[in-house]
């Protein structure tokens, strides 16, 4: 009954709290956080919803959604349930969204980092190569890989990751081009730390944030590019896939066109999730630079 | 002009020279961008020689295959022939002498040079290209301007909200989309190609019905890559409405449009013309899907095509071109930032 008349002002909240109520702050953010919460559930279910093979056939071909309990969505014009390709087709997204971006990061901080630390040639070097892969169009450089390296999940993912490295590795080079004169670098470099140990202990850690922000966007843009290449009939034809669902459902978009649709959608939550998600890391990142 | 500290010159505003000065400067800060370009289309062709390597099969495999087969000592001098027994640096430098002249070797699919399928696909890609990006730029400025003016408000929400779910969709998606409400359900436009092969239109019917063929791939590039100026746009008016300068302007009595079209969108369009040249290239390697979806008869669709066909020479032609295009594109841009950015001219 007292509390409110103590002066005592309340504990700071831990970190990862104060994080998480700026970030629940924000409603696009959190239906974002649902969204992806969805995704990640369906992608762990798929195994329950059909645990042999989403591409074998589960019905007469074409069975209009919501008219046949054994498969809810519907069928394909194979007679493969719509539903367990959706949810197997979650697992390869997700799949190849993370790992790509995963890689491309990789790559991405490695040359940003070495280009923003040393400068001089081995920037210029660099950079020029940076700038030589945003000049080609990024899809048409993807179809080529693909076109040497063959379909397999493996090399869709790693061609994707070679052609999105690049953004972050110019937000590294940015970072460390700007970190590395600060004093806590000269301090620990007139202790004598390597530059080995300066780049990834001492400058690493304070360049990432901005670059864990921006995963989401190369997330969401490998998932996008993962499904246009299916959508084109160049994925791995072992897997079901968003993009290749919809690929083959064009062709009976007159009459049956719950088989695009459907994927699609699913798609569209997907990458909206990742890009709210960004936004309100974002901002609870760096809260001032939201006005209100 | 006068030195600034540093030994930097800084240019009084307003600028003291001549326009032909301001001219040459320009230029000059527009050459040396493209001379910075030089390096990277080496790069780029030393690149594509190496997916040429890597790429299963050579020329005379192709060749081969094409007369149904050979022995081993024809093959042996067509081998030599096309200069494929020669070390990889000599082959190198062959294949950069003529790609400098444009030449991308031989299309086995087409039984025609590269170059010549290219140039006939090249107009095509380029006025997809020039009007879709146009209208991306000139709506998405305009919706963020407006977006940014009434931030937070309910026309804010909905433009925002439009703007994510559109960057969301993918163009292969909204295109199959735009076809089941235009074309299968409304009936009013027309599902492919470029233009009405069997009507036989001619003048101004024949480009009418052009730009009926163009209306959808057109509207499905600049819907999607709209969001990413509008979301740009909307960032960059609201930091630079919040500049002493402008705070300035308003005290000195300017009138809100004053303030927005003069002294607001001026120095907020910078960035979003920076994003122009880096998002070519993106939205080029687009027009892969879209123009496959419509079955416009463009680069976009050679490219697929050539994948399927296996016809790399054909790839790595277009790969070539289309990074000529985007150093074209990123000059013009340059050009244009600096015409928008007197301070830039000096660095």
């Amino acid at each position: 009954m007292t509390a409110a008349t103590t002066d005592l002002p309340r504990a700071e909240p831990a970190p990862a709290v104060a994080l998480w109520r700026r970030f629940a702050r924000n409603r696009a953010a959190l239906l974002g956080l649902v969204l992806f919460g969805a995704v990640l559930v369906m992608a762990a279910t798929a195994g329950l919803i059909e645990p042999t093979d989403p591409l074998r056939r589960a019905g007469d071909p074409l069975t209009k959604p919501f008219t046949d309990w054994a498969v809810p969505l519907g069928t394909d014009q194979l007679g493969r349930d719509i539903l367990a390709q959706l949810f197997h087709g979650a697992r390869i997204s997700l799949l190849v969204g993370v790992l790509a971006t995963l890689l491309s990061i990789a790559i991405g901080v490695v040359v940003g980092a070495l280009a923003g630390f040393f400068g001089g040639w081995v920037d210029d070097v660099l950079m020029r190569v940076t700038e030589a892969f945003q000049t080609i169009p990024n899809f048409v450089l993807l179809l080529a890989l693909v076109a040497i390296l063959g379909s397999s999940i493996e090399y869709i993912t790693l061609a994707i990751a070679i052609v999105s490295w690049t953004a972050p590795a110019r937000m590294v080079r940015a970072e460390f081009l700007s970190l590395r004169s600060r004093e806590f670098v000269d301090a620990a470099r007139n202790l004598g730390v390597s530059n080995g140990a300066l780049i990834f202990r001492e400058i690493l850690p304070n360049a990432l944030p901005p670059v864990i922000v921006y995963a989401s966007v190369i997330m969401a843009l490998s998932i996008l590019l993962e499904s246009a290449l299916a959508f084109l009939g160049l994925g791995d034809p072992n897997h079901a896939s968003w993009g290749n669902m919809i690929g083959q459902g064009r062709a009976v978009l007159r009459t049956d066109w719950y088989c695009a649709v459907i994927p699609g959608i699913a798609i569209v939550l997907t990458v909206l999730s990742f890009s709210l998600l960004g936004e309100g890391l974002n901002d609870a990142l760096n809260p001032r630079q939201k006005k209100q | 002009m006068t030195p600034g500290p540093g030994g930097a010159t800084v240019r009084a505003w307003p600028p003291s020279g001549t326009p032909d000065m301001q001219l040459t400067q320009v230029l000059s800060y527009a050459l040396r961008r493209l001379l910075q370009a030089v390096p990277v289309v080496i790069l780029i062709m030393v690149g594509t020689f190496l997916l040429l390597k890597l790429a299963p099969g050579d020329t005379v495999d192709a060749l081969v295959g094409d007369m149904g087969g050979a022995d081993a000592a024809y093959i042996a001098r067509l081998r030599a022939e096309y200069g494929l027994d020669q070390p990889v640096w000599v082959q190198l430098g062959r294949y950069m002498a003529k790609l400098i002249q444009f030449d991308f070797g031989w299309s086995f699919v087409y039984e025609q040079p590269v170059a010549a399928i290219l140039w006939e696909r090249l107009g095509t890609t380029l006025m997809l290209m020039g009007t879709s990006l146009s209208l991306a730029f000139s709506i998405g400025v305009g919706l963020g301007a407006i977006a940014a003016r009434r931030a937070y408000s309910l026309t804010d929400n909905a433009i925002s909200t439009l703007g994510l779910i559109f960057y969301a969709t993918p163009s292969f998606f909204l295109s199959l989309m735009m076809i089941l409400l235009f074309s299968v359900k409304l009936g009013w436009l027309p599902v492919s190609g470029l233009s009405d092969v069997a009507a036989f239109y001619t003048g101004w019917d024949h480009v009418l019905d052009v730009a009926l063929h163009l209306i959808m791939p057109t509207a499905a590039l600049s819907l999607i890559y709209l969001s990413f100026y509008l979301r740009l746009m909307r960032a960059s008016v609201l930091e630079v409405a919040d500049l002493d300068f402008v705070r300035t302007a308003r005290a000195k009595g300017a009138g809100e449009t004053r303030l927005m079209i003069h002294h607001i969108m001026r120095n907020a369009l910078l960035p979003v013309v920076t994003l122009l040249g880096l998002q070519f290239s993106t939205v080029l390697g687009g027009s892969v899907v879209v123009e496959t979806i419509f079955a416009l008869p463009g680069l976009g669709q050679l490219a697929y095509q050539s994948v399927i066909q296996r016809d790399m020479n054909m790839l790595m032609g277009i790969i070539f071109l289309c990074a000529i295009i985007v150093v074209i594109v990123n000059f013009l841009t340059d050009l244009l930032y600096a015409r928008l950015d007197s301070r830039i001219a000096l660095k």
